[in-house]
């Protein structure tokens, strides 16, 4: 029901139920927000909301307050200012001065708030907050000094990953977040899916850097520098530096990287397609043996973590398929080591990932041979756009290049599996063609693509019937369980911590925007839609990679390289 | 301890939440403080996460994560105490005992908290030794005081 409502002495419709901030920003006036998030119930905390209704005394919050009929609202009056300006002076009262050296300088929000609310000196001080430092997690850093207690690292942790490990402790100045028993990161529950990062308003959470690493690293003669990067790299890099995305950003990629510096260029796309092709073939052997266990997919690490600390009885469902990083990774330090003739420690592989988790991947006890890592270095886009702009390079002025052989191409199928549904969907359809020899129908699938948390479809292939269920964000979880618990039985079953998958990842530009993330998702779909080759089995690099190197190099011919192991996990839950 | 645990836990209906807070005092009375032991226990069996029974127990100031000494004091800094010099008591039992409040002297003999009020505003300052209310508290008293007590742990 519409009814009218009277807003800086003007009428706008309002909708019967909504809060007044939907109606205000729906008819074009915006007023600043800070703890909201949008899709969750609001809370009211911060105050940075406040409007002024007349009858009321106070002011009251407009994320929170149900618009009514007889509202006459003042959104942008001297008082209402004037509250909004002392909130965010008491903010800054005990916070660090040191934007330029901050990991959110420039993109955050309580630097904007302040530029916004035209705030030009320090007018209440209070004592600082103690700094502490907390680089225990190989993915997340905390900075508890820049915290300002707006509560959304806890509530994404508690009702999007349902990890739960983040919380208030203490109360009053003492509050501050916490893990459990105020302990360090790292022996925490943290899953290091990055969704806290991604949330937060400022540099109190970010991913842990690596670019000083890979820095110093690119200035050793001696070292081979390789570098892979996952197809939505450049569906990121585009969005960072503000650049519109073309099907040609791959190739001016290859250019720039060995611009910045780098001796090969490869893409985790290669990797993903040899993932694809390994859970097919494990699939394939499951369903040839009669088992009726389900196969669930392993190809998100912070879902990896999650399982080996909350649900250690799934570990031997668990693929053992190693991620798509991680085979490019170790292909780069034996096939590629062989080749140029040097030991696998004279390579520094470097990895850039729309994934904070990635980090943390890269530094599991499976993913090292002899004490060396496959993957030395992970980036993030952020971190890579910064790398790029470090290099002064002009990526609109620059010749397009291919990637590096062995790992120069892939299938559709790779850049697909960044969107939730699209691994289980891309292992399928190889399943799907294995079988039978042709391509899967595109429609079977749409049900895996996008709706709720959690989806389910049977594929007809030929007279098997493949049950599949994707859980897409963690919430989904209790419906997969339920489901189970009924009695239904899935072959194969994908999960990703990120709602709708990769394309979510915390190592993309900030954004929370569902828009954006849907446009991503987008480009997603259309390149599996155009792209020829639309199967990891006819991309020439996978083929070359199957039928020569591998077979020509003795010490991976057995491809045990390219599985791992996982085991349970002792963390405070 | 665990033992303990286990006692009191059967008491109590497994995931059953809104018994967080009564579960946990229980074992406060029981085994002295909240081991990190007690409240992961505790969450497996209510179904919680550790992190939340951690973040609910720090609001309460009166859950603590380390034993209390063999004497526990609180010093009442309620307005009309605080009118009535607490602050110099307060300032002196850490002089005496070498901890701040929360803490646990080394010897495990002494630990003290300051609280809101005791209710007894007319009779201000007011501490309490292990139970016992000490009554218009001066801050010359507090030596003599301490030593006593610690000849009596040291003797008991």
């Amino acid at each position: 029901m519409l009814f009218t409502i009277q807003v800086n002495n003007k009428k706008i419709k309002a909708e019967k139920g909504e809060t007044i901030l939907s109606a205000l920003n729906r008819n074009g006036i915006i007023i600043p927000t800070l703890c909201r998030m949008k899709e969750f119930t609001p809370t009211g905390a911060c105050r940075m909301c406040v409007v002024e209704v007349e009858g009321h005394d106070r002011l009251v919050t407009a994320c929170s307050q149900p618009v009514e009929e007889w509202m006459k609202i003042k959104t942008h009056s001297p008082r209402v200012i004037q509250a909004r300006k002392t909130i965010v002076e008491l903010l800054l009262s005990n916070h660090p001065d040191d934007c330029l050296y901050c990991d959110r300088n420039l993109k955050c929000e309580l630097q904007r708030l302040s530029e916004e609310l035209n705030i030009r000196e320090r007018r209440i001080r209070g004592r600082k907050i103690k700094p502490r430092l907390d680089q225990s997690s190989p993915a997340i850093v905390r900075e508890l000094s820049k915290c300002i207690l707006c509560g959304r690292c806890i509530r994404v942790c508690e009702e999007v990953v349902t990890a739960t490990s983040l919380d208030f402790i203490n109360k009053g100045k003492e509050t501050h977040v916490g893990a459990a028993m105020d302990r360090d990161f790292n022996f925490s529950s943290c899953v290091h899916c990055g969704q806290c990062v991604l949330v937060c308003p400022t540099g109190a959470l970010h991913e842990k850097h690596n670019i000083t690493e890979v820095q110093e690293y690119l200035h050793k003669p001696d070292i081979i520098k390789v570098i892979q990067y996952s197809p939505l790299v450049t569906v990121g890099i585009a969005e960072e530096l503000g650049m519109r995305y073309n099907k040609e950003f791959d190739r001016i990629l290859n250019a720039v990287f060995r611009k910045i510096g780098f001796d090969k260029v490869f893409t985790t796309g290669t990797g993903t397609d040899i993932c694809i092709t390994e859970i097919a073939r494990q699939l394939s052997e499951k369903i040839e043996d009669g088992s009726d266990s389900s196969l669930y997919i392993s190809a998100c690490p912070a879902w990896v973590k999650y399982v080996e600390q909350f649900i250690p009885s799934l570990i031997p469902r668990l693929s053992t398929v190693k991620s798509a990083q991680q085979i490019t990774g170790v292909l780069a330090k034996t096939l590629v080591a062989g080749q140029l003739g040097v030991k696998p420690e004279e390579i520094f592989s470097v990895s850039a990932t729309p994934c904070i988790a990635m980090k943390f991947e890269a530094r599991r006890d499976g993913m090292m041979r002899k004490g060396i890592s496959d993957v030395d270095s992970v980036l993030t886009v952020r971190e890579l756009a910064r790398l790029i702009r470090l290099h002064g390079i002009d990526m609109t002025n620059i010749e397009h290049e291919p990637a590096d052989e062995p790992m120069d191409g892939r299938s559709s199928l790779a850049v697909l599996a960044e969107v939730s549904g699209g691994l289980a969907e891309g292992v399928l359809r190889s399943f799907h063609y294995l079988k039978l020899k042709r391509e899967a129908d595109k429609l079977l699938f749409k049900k895996l693509r996008s709706g709720s948390s959690f989806r389910e479809v049977i594929v007809p292939v030929g007279d098997i019937e493949v049950k599949v269920a994707v859980v897409d964000g963690l919430t989904g979880l209790e419906k997969l369980k339920a489901s189970v618990a009924s009695g239904k039985k899935y072959d194969l079953v994908e999960v990703m911590t990120c709602p709708d998958g990769c394309v979510h990842g915390a190592g993309l530009p900030f954004t929370t925007s569902k828009d954006e993330i849907k446009s991503r998702s987008k480009l997603v779909y259309l390149a599996d839609d155009t792209e020829a080759i639309n199967l990891p089995c006819k991309s020439p690099a996978l083929i070359n990679l199957y039928e020569k190197q591998l077979k020509g190099n003795s010490e991976i011919a057995d491809m045990k390289i390219f599985y791992t192991h996982f085991e349970k996990r002792n963390v405070l839950l | 301890m665990s033992i303990d645990l286990d006692i009191i836990l059967k008491k109590y209906k497994q995931g059953k939440r809104e018994d967080l807070i009564p579960l946990l005092q229980e074992i406060q009375d029981v085994v002295g403080y909240l081991t990190e032991e007690a409240i992961v226990k505790v969450g497996s069996f209510l179904g919680l996460s550790t992190t939340k029974i951690y973040g609910l127990a720090t609001f309460y100031s009166r859950f603590r994560f380390i034993p209390s000494g063999k004497v526990q004091i609180s010093i009442c800094n309620g307005t009309s105490c605080y009118l009535k010099g607490s602050q110099e008591i307060i300032n002196k039992i850490k002089e005496e005992t070498g901890v701040s409040p929360g803490q646990t002297t080394r010897d495990g003999n002494f630990s003290y908290e300051i609280v809101s009020c005791m209710g007894g505003c007319c009779n201000g300052p007011v501490i309490n030794v292990d139970g016992e209310y000490i009554t218009q508290v001066r801050v010359e008293q507090l030596p003599e005081m301490i030593k006593r007590l610690k000849y009596v742990i040291e003797n008991d």
